[in-house]
């Protein structure tokens, strides 16, 4: 790639607007996901006796196991939500990006 | 009373290290006793190889070029490529290993695959389109794409090789084990049968081949587990609760304590240390990584992990409800014990549920299934670290280092057969020499140089515009000393390979450690750097960072 193209995507303003909106989206997804696992985390560590809670009065099921399954939906969920995005909204973009560079 | 608690005691023990070099390595803590000979298991394991084996055949006439070989020309799709990357991760110990923990101890099995879960979505978010952006065949590729060409792409071939050989010689200790278990045969016959096939799928089929083969294994692993899964939870009418109450009842007196949190994490700072481990240290597996350059685009390339995180997902929800209904349905039947004592030694070792709960519910047939199709998934694995291997050599060492980018793609496809090969050989005589030996340490110390070394090189690459090659190169060799001098006076080794009564380094996995310190020593370093190519290295970050966000200027997949 010639450092003139890479002056000149630089110089587009959707590609700014593109690295801003995706690395937030990516963030803010990432942060999600691992302050959920950690916070979970530190319930199984430190408070135990929460994940043990039945799930109602006469169950032997404690609460640990529906928010453990619903960690692993969720983080398979947020994926979801950002190809969503990525391959919509920000792969328009790209397209537009390439174009622009290519003239 | 106080028996049946310490018989509990004993069984979590027996459990609990192996959580620690977990579920990656079913069976790797010492020997097993050889098995009856399983004739179902045999023939149905054929049937998968002649299978594989006529995919090779076909996969070698599409294999002509070193795009084809290394990433199938870039010509697998998201959703192939998703089965693929699942079928890589899911290997015979998460099948074994986690339902065996949720077995013994309960909840904390599901702690413990929860960790093994979530390194997915970081892929997905901070690396997956990256990857591909910037990728060619290899992740030092990317590490070395504006810094020092010869110094960080032999550092990160190295880094590759390094956790390419400690995941080997767990699979093939592993594979050896599992052929006696289940199919009651020899050990040396699985270490050798592994090493020949794995050789052929790689030097014939490529990337093609090794691709089709973790599809196949997925669908099979899936299939198997889901149906068992139905068929257990079957019995309980398909009520969770049921399972629940029926589980705790069977295992008496410590019965409750499989419905919450138990020793798994008593220690947070290990616990800390093992999950930043797996998160990170998963997305620096070098064959996990190789996945993403065989996908057209970063469009394809996020498609598949979105696939593989469900498919993932899925499996390891399967896996923990088996574990659970195996609690009563294993858990009670004499049969199944050694000298059918109930609450005794499981017949066939720790890791042994899963298939117990096979014979229970589906008989010799589905045991047999279930056999074949965990030992399948050590094949599928093997060629997929042969092949990571192969290209740090033929592409890397060779071609990038010795011949300075000069070499015809005749003689790099040449080399790379060459180094096929040589890694089986070298497998082999490994998977012989380790027989009998605790090699649970080498998982921690994969997933320990994986995070410590390949992920912050790779991550800082892509994302510090700061990073120079002093910084790279002294981040990375600080984080692989400490990683495996913190392994090797771990109890891991120091006390269970070596034999000293205590640990030097309390805790057996060294990633919160070592990471944090290959970090820091890379950020520090390359701050300080003034040399006039740091400052040529620094300004060649637009470039990357141009085609890291749009792909413009990456490589193309390749017309079939």
């Amino acid at each position: 790639m010639s450092s003139s193209i890479t002056e000149k995507v630089r110089a587009n303003p959707k590609f700014l607007e593109l690295k801003a909106k995706r690395s937030r989206f990516a963030w803010t997804l990432m942060a999600v996901v691992l302050t959920v696992y950690y916070v979970f985390m530190a319930v199984v560590a430190f408070a135990p006796a929460m994940m043990r809670a039945p799930i109602g009065a006469g169950w032997t099921l404690t609460i640990g196991f529906p928010i453990g399954a619903a960690i692993i939906v969720g983080a398979w969920l947020t994926t979801g939500l950002y190809i969503r995005r990525a391959n919509g909204e920000f792969e328009d973009l790209t397209r537009d990006i390439v174009k622009e560079a290519g003239k | 009373m106080t028996r049946r608690l310490a018989l509990a005691a004993s069984i979590a023990a027996l459990a609990l290290p192996a959580l620690a070099g977990p579920a990656l390595a079913a069976g790797v803590e010492g020997a097993v006793q050889q098995q009856p000979i399983n004739v179902i298991a045999i023939g149905m394991f054929l049937v998968f190889i002649v299978a594989t084996l006529g995919i090779t055949w076909w996969a070698s006439k599409r294999t002509r070029s070193a795009a084809d070989f290394y990433t199938a020309g870039g010509g697998i799709t998201g959703m192939q490529n998703g089965w693929a990357i699942a079928g890589d991760y899911m290997s015979a110990a998460t099948l074994l290993g986690i339902s065996a923990m949720v077995y013994a101890v309960g909840y904390d099995g599901l702690v413990y695959a929860i960790g093994f879960f979530v390194g997915w979505p970081v892929i997905m978010f901070l690396l997956a389109e990256r990857l591909r952006n910037l990728g060619k065949f290899t992740f030092a590729d990317i590490a070395a794409y504006r810094l020092d060409k010869n110094s960080v792409r032999t550092f990160a071939a190295v880094g590759s090789l390094t956790v390419v050989c400690f995941y080997l010689i767990v699979q093939m200790v592993g594979a050896g084990q599992l052929i006696q278990l289940l199919f009651g045969l020899p050990y040396n016959y699985a270490v050798v049968l592994v090493g020949v096939l794995m050789i052929v799928y790689v030097t014939f089929g490529g990337m093609v081949a090794t691709t089709w083969v973790q599809i196949i294994k997925a669908g099979l692993l899936l299939f198997g587990g889901t149906l068992l899964a139905i068929l257990a939870l079957w019995k309980f009418g398909f009520n969770y609760e049921t399972v629940a109450k029926t589980a705790v009842e069977a295992r008496g007196a410590t019965g409750s304590s499989l419905m919450g949190p138990g020793k798994l994490l008593a220690d947070p700072i290990t616990a800390v240390s093992l999950s930043l481990g797996l998160v990170f240290g998963n997305a620096g597996l070098p064959h996990i990584m190789m996945r993403f350059f065989t996908v057209p685009n970063a469009k394809e390339a996020r498609k598949s992990v979105f696939v593989a995180t469900g498919l993932i997902g899925f499996f390891f929800l399967v896996v923990c409800t088996l574990g659970l209904t195996a609690v009563s349905i294993v858990g009670t039947d004499p049969q199944f014990f050694e000298g059918g004592k109930i609450g005794g030694k499981i017949l066939g070792g720790s890791n042994m549920p899963v298939m117990h709960l096979a014979k229970a519910l589906g008989g010799d047939v589905f045991l047999g299934f279930l056999s074949a199709v965990a030992f399948a998934t050590i094949l599928a694995v093997v060629a997929g670290l042969a092949l990571a291997g192969a290209s740090a050599i033929a592409h890397d060492l060779y071609a990038g280092v010795i011949m300075k980018g000069k070499a015809s793609e005749a003689s790099e496809m040449r080399v790379s057969k060459i180094a096929t090969a040589a890694i089986g050989v070298v497998a082999i005589v490994l998977g012989i020499a380790f027989k009998d030996q605790n090699v649970a340490f080498l998982v921690a110390l994969a997933f320990g140089v994986a995070a410590s070394v390949n992920f912050p090189v790779l991550l800082l690459s892509m994302y510090w515009r700061g990073l120079t090659t002093r910084g790279a190169l002294a981040g990375g060799i600080a984080g692989l000393v400490c990683a495996v001098t913190l392994v090797v006076l771990s109890p891991a080794v120091w006390v269970k390979v070596l034999g000293n009564a205590q640990a030097v380094f309390p805790i057996d996995h060294p990633a919160l450690f070592s990471m944090t310190l290959a970090f820091l020593v890379a950020f520090v370093v390359s701050k300080l750097d003034a040399s006039p190519k740091a400052v040529a290295e620094r300004a060649a970050f637009d470039e990357q960072d141009v085609r890291a966000e749009t792909g413009i200027g990456a490589a193309a997949a390749s017309a079939h």
